[in-house]
């Protein structure tokens, strides 16, 4: 498992990998934010979490293509099933490797980005604790879109309009936290339903990606 | 004597083709005596008017929304257990069913809101969880028409159908934390005390009972016509196998 790991983290950092595209694309939506809707600071102190999150759920979305798709493509995924490795973890590494690379990078950028978005100094902890508890599960239900379109030659626009509406509920908590915390109010009760969305997501939905990558392995 | 038989396709059409007549009609005659007995025969709500009488339109076809995607998600049990064809087949045409239902809420509904809440749409968790269904419905659909082989495509769409279900619901819930409502509470249920009025419940009834007797006749119908699909790909290709 740690094997696989490391060959996807590398795989990733290297040149091609395509490491850093979904930071760049979260930098570019934060930065157009403010051409679209006006720079006075209060809107933009606002509607600053909402607009995080959402760049951070875009760039996870985008980044989703090449999770499974080159490993279909060149065939090491037909190895990966045969491997003694139930590809139930080889799935959930899948999706830890894409969270090390999108995911984690994507929390790390955020207080930045909210320097920008002209975010309340109270807001940048919740906003950093709440895409810390969600962006693992927006990389687990991606995984599971990654791996229904798999076999699809143009399934990006298609794994977009099934993945989406699995995001709901982490999107709905996950900025409630941080629009809380960034307004000062109490965030106990969205950061544990957002907390549970997350450990429910990693539990149960590798069980789902494999048996849909099993069908489309066939 | 098992519902089982009818996952032979052959005799799930003739039986099929036996029923439709019968549902066509009865919905047909429920839903036509249900409209005029809503729209002509009830009196004006004291403080709505006349535009209550969308409520004929508007809570049947909700009412179908919802239940056509459990009809999918039940039929999607079915065949991921049992892997019966009628009822991947029988999943697939319930879907455009379903989000036309969908749609017809969202439209009623707007059309009902704006002289009442004085906008065609709020952010309300009722009408935010019914587009959250919208889009549901839109992926299954597409999940559907994007493979070319059809079991792998009923594999697919069953498990993103139970995948779904759980999400639809999760979000259900969440739109309800996220913020409060305008829309008003269930109009029947049985263990309120204030439910819609007598007057306005019983034509309300009829016309659930043809809309439910509509999506059946609809999903027969569309599963019958999916099967004779197959039928005529699996001629053409043995066909082509000849040639």
């Amino acid at each position: 498992m740690i094997a696989l790991l490391l060959r996807d983290l590398k795989l990733a950092f290297r040149a091609g990998g395509g490491f850093g595209l979904g930071l760049a694309f979260f930098l570019i939506v934060t930065v157009m934010v403010p051409f679209s809707v006006g720079p006075q600071s209060e809107l933009l102190a606002r509607i600053a979490p909402g607009v995080l999150w959402l760049g951070a759920l875009l760039a996870c979305l985008l980044s989703l293509d090449r999770l499974l798709a080159l490993d279909w493509e060149d065939g090491s995924l037909d190895l990966l099933a045969t491997a003694p490795l139930p590809l139930e973890s080889t799935v959930t590494i899948k999706a830890l490797a894409h969270w090390i690379t999108t995911g984690l990078p994507l929390v790390l950028a955020a207080p930045v980005l909210g320097v920008l978005l002209n975010l309340p100094v109270q807001g940048f902890q919740w906003l950093v604790v709440s895409l810390l508890l969600g962006t693992p599960a927006l990389s687990v239900i991606g995984t599971f879109g990654a791996a229904l379109t798999v076999g699809l030659k143009r399934g990006g626009l298609l794994m977009s309009l099934l993945v989406m509406p699995l995001y709901v509920p982490t999107l709905i908590f996950g900025s409630e936290v941080a629009r809380r915390g960034a307004e000062g109010m109490a965030v106990q009760t969205p950061l544990l339903l957002l907390a549970g969305i997350s450990a429910a997501s990693i539990a149960l939905l590798p069980f789902a990606s494999a048996a849909v990558l099993r069908v489309n392995l066939r | 004597m098992s519902i089982w038989e009818y996952a032979n396709p052959k005799k799930f059409l003739a039986t099929s083709e036996k029923v439709m007549p019968a549902l066509w009609i009865s919905s047909a005659v429920l839903i036509t005596v249900g409209l005029v007995w809503g729209f002509f025969f009830t009196p004006d709500d004291y403080r709505q008017g006349s535009t209550v009488k969308i409520i004929f339109l508007h809570v049947p076809s909700a009412l179908m929304a919802i239940n056509a995607w459990f009809m999918m998600l039940v039929a999607s049990l079915v065949w991921v257990i049992r892997r019966h064809h009628v009822s991947a087949l029988a999943a697939r045409a319930a879907a455009p069913v379903g989000v036309i239902m969908t749609v017809i809420a969202l439209i009623t509904g707007a059309i009902w809101g704006q002289p009442m809440w004085g906008t065609w749409w709020a952010w309300d968790p009722r009408l935010t969880s019914f587009l959250v269904l919208f889009l549901f419905y839109l992926g299954y659909i597409a999940l559907w028409e994007a493979i070319d082989n059809p079991d792998t495509a009923a594999d697919l769409t069953s498990i993103l159908c139970l995948v779904g279900s759980v999400f639809a619901v999760l979000s259900r819930y969440a739109v309800n934390f996220w913020n409060q409502g305008l829309h008003q509470g269930a109009s029947l249920s049985l263990d309120e005390k204030e439910n819609v009025h007598d007057a306005f419940s019983s034509p309300l009834y009829v016309c659930m009972a043809g809309f439910v007797l509509l999506f059946l006749a609809l999903v027969l119908y569309r599963t019958g016509t999916e099967i004779r699909a197959r039928r005529i790909k699996a001629l053409m290709a043995r066909e082509r196998l000849e040639a």
